[in-house]
């Protein structure tokens, strides 16, 4: 028999709907391998009946499946692909995302360091400021009592240590035309607390009459310790006395420092 | 993937192979459980009994003993008829005549509309109704050559060629 009448006696059919012998089976499974045009056929009808088949099938439910996977312990489901195969892509968005996070984080401290160094920055720019003002009125000063010590037009007044405090000096500068008055009491010590040296102009004939022209009340805080006093025009001496702070209407002599003849 | 493909993955118990497996012939096994338990809970209860025969007694199977789509057709059409006995059904086998396959489609609750069960429902229309008589039986049912020659009174040498020819037309017409 060849191979085209075996194939139009309809045992194949018949294989495929599973309705022959073992022995038949056997048979028909055996002429397949041999022969492609059988195995061929068989598929097609296969592919036939299973078509036909599937599209009288009445609505199936997907809990089925699940059911059916269930009593299997089946764990994957249709649409998991269960391997994925750019595993690497996966750990670069992993390594990206940590890397980002990272970044995140440096920046955040970078941000916090620049805002303390800001802080900082501001502080001692402050402090500078400071300083600078400081400087500038240190050096006005220091300016002030240059320009007093080197114009020629004043009149210096030597004041030696008396008695209470005999390595006390002073100087007084005096312009007898503008009739200012200049104390330098660098050589003078830190009055007491509560008390204020008082600077006298004298004259000394036909009495001894000391008339007051101020005050060194700013004494700690005066760098130079070039103090302006009152004018005076007709000086013949000059005294300096520790007094009570607000000063006295006339000199304690026990507490007379320096002394100085014009 | 082909049944020659899908296979060895079974053996090996391959869980996606279960998945293909029940996309590919799920709907197929469906039809004919159904078409012999009218009730779908009984249908579907079945259905689901077959996969798990299927999966744990794939070792059963020899493919020089016939096709994979056979082995787990059988299984489906046994484990139904189980099913109808144990329900206490009457013996349906002898009673259907008057019912078919077709009448799968009749039921609009259950009805899969689909492009291509409209198209086959055309086409079943003008199949000759012999061939459906005998589809049903044969396929269907699981009937034997005689039992079908029986019940249809066709005599029991042309029911193999009867059965090629209206294969032929469904082939003709699904171009396979």
């Amino acid at each position: 028999m060849d191979t085209k009448q075996y194939i139009e006696t309809g045992i194949l059919e018949l294989y495929v709907y599973g309705l022959l012998s073992e022995a038949e089976n056997m048979e028909v499974s055996e002429m397949a391998k041999e022969h492609k045009e059988i195995e061929a056929e068989i598929i097609s009808i296969e592919k036939a009946i299973v078509s036909l088949s599937t599209s009288f099938s009445p609505l199936l439910s997907a809990d089925n499946f699940e059911k059916i996977k269930a009593k299997l312990d089946l764990k994957y489901s249709k649409v998991i692909d269960i391997k994925p195969r750019n595993n690497w892509s996966q750990y670069v968005g992993w390594a990206a995302a940590i890397t980002l996070l990272l970044g995140i984080g440096y920046q955040y401290t970078q941000l916090s360091e620049t805002k303390n160094l800001v802080a900082t920055v501001e502080k001692e720019k402050t402090n500078l400021q400071d300083t600078l003002i400081d400087l500038k009125l240190k050096n006005k000063q220091t300016l002030t009592a240059l320009t007093i010590v080197r114009d020629t037009k004043n009149t210096v007044i030597n004041l030696g240590g008396q008695a209470v405090s005999p390595k006390s000096y002073a100087k007084i500068y005096w312009n007898k035309e503008t009739e200012v008055v200049y104390v330098d009491a660098a050589g003078l010590p830190e009055p007491p607390e509560g008390m204020v040296y008082q600077i006298w102009s004298l004259k000394l004939l036909p009495q001894l009459t000391p008339t007051s022209i101020g005050l060194l009340s700013d004494f700690s805080t005066n760098n130079e310790k070039m103090f302006a006093v009152e004018k005076t025009a007709d000086a013949e001496a000059f005294g300096i006395t520790l007094e009570p702070a607000g000063g006295s209407k006339s000199p304690t002599m026990e507490q007379l420092y320096t002394l100085g003849k014009v | 993937m082909t049944q020659e493909e899908l296979i060895p993955l079974i053996i090996n118990k391959d869980e996606r192979a279960f998945t293909i497996m029940y996309d590919m012939y799920s709907k197929s096994l469906f039809a004919v459980i159904s078409n012999l338990l009218k009730e779908t809970e009984d249908a579907e209860d079945t259905l689901q009994e077959v996969f798990v025969k299927i999966w744990k007694n794939i070792d059963g199977y020899a493919e020089k003993k016939g096709r994979f789509y056979t082995w787990i057709l059988n299984i489906a059409r046994n484990t139904a008829i189980d099913k109808l006995r144990s329900k206490g059904y009457n013996n349906s086998k002898k009673n259907l005549s008057a019912d078919n396959f077709v009448h799968l489609l009749d039921d609009s609750n259950k009805l899969v509309n689909s492009i291509d069960t409209i198209g086959i429902l055309e086409f079943v229309k003008k199949l000759k109704p012999k061939c459906i008589e005998i589809i049903e039986l044969l396929f269907f049912q699981g009937y034997t050559q005689q039992e079908a020659s029986d019940e249809l009174s066709i005599p029991l040498g042309t029911i193999k060629t009867h059965n090629r020819n209206c294969i032929n037309d469904l082939r003709t017409y699904l171009k396979v």
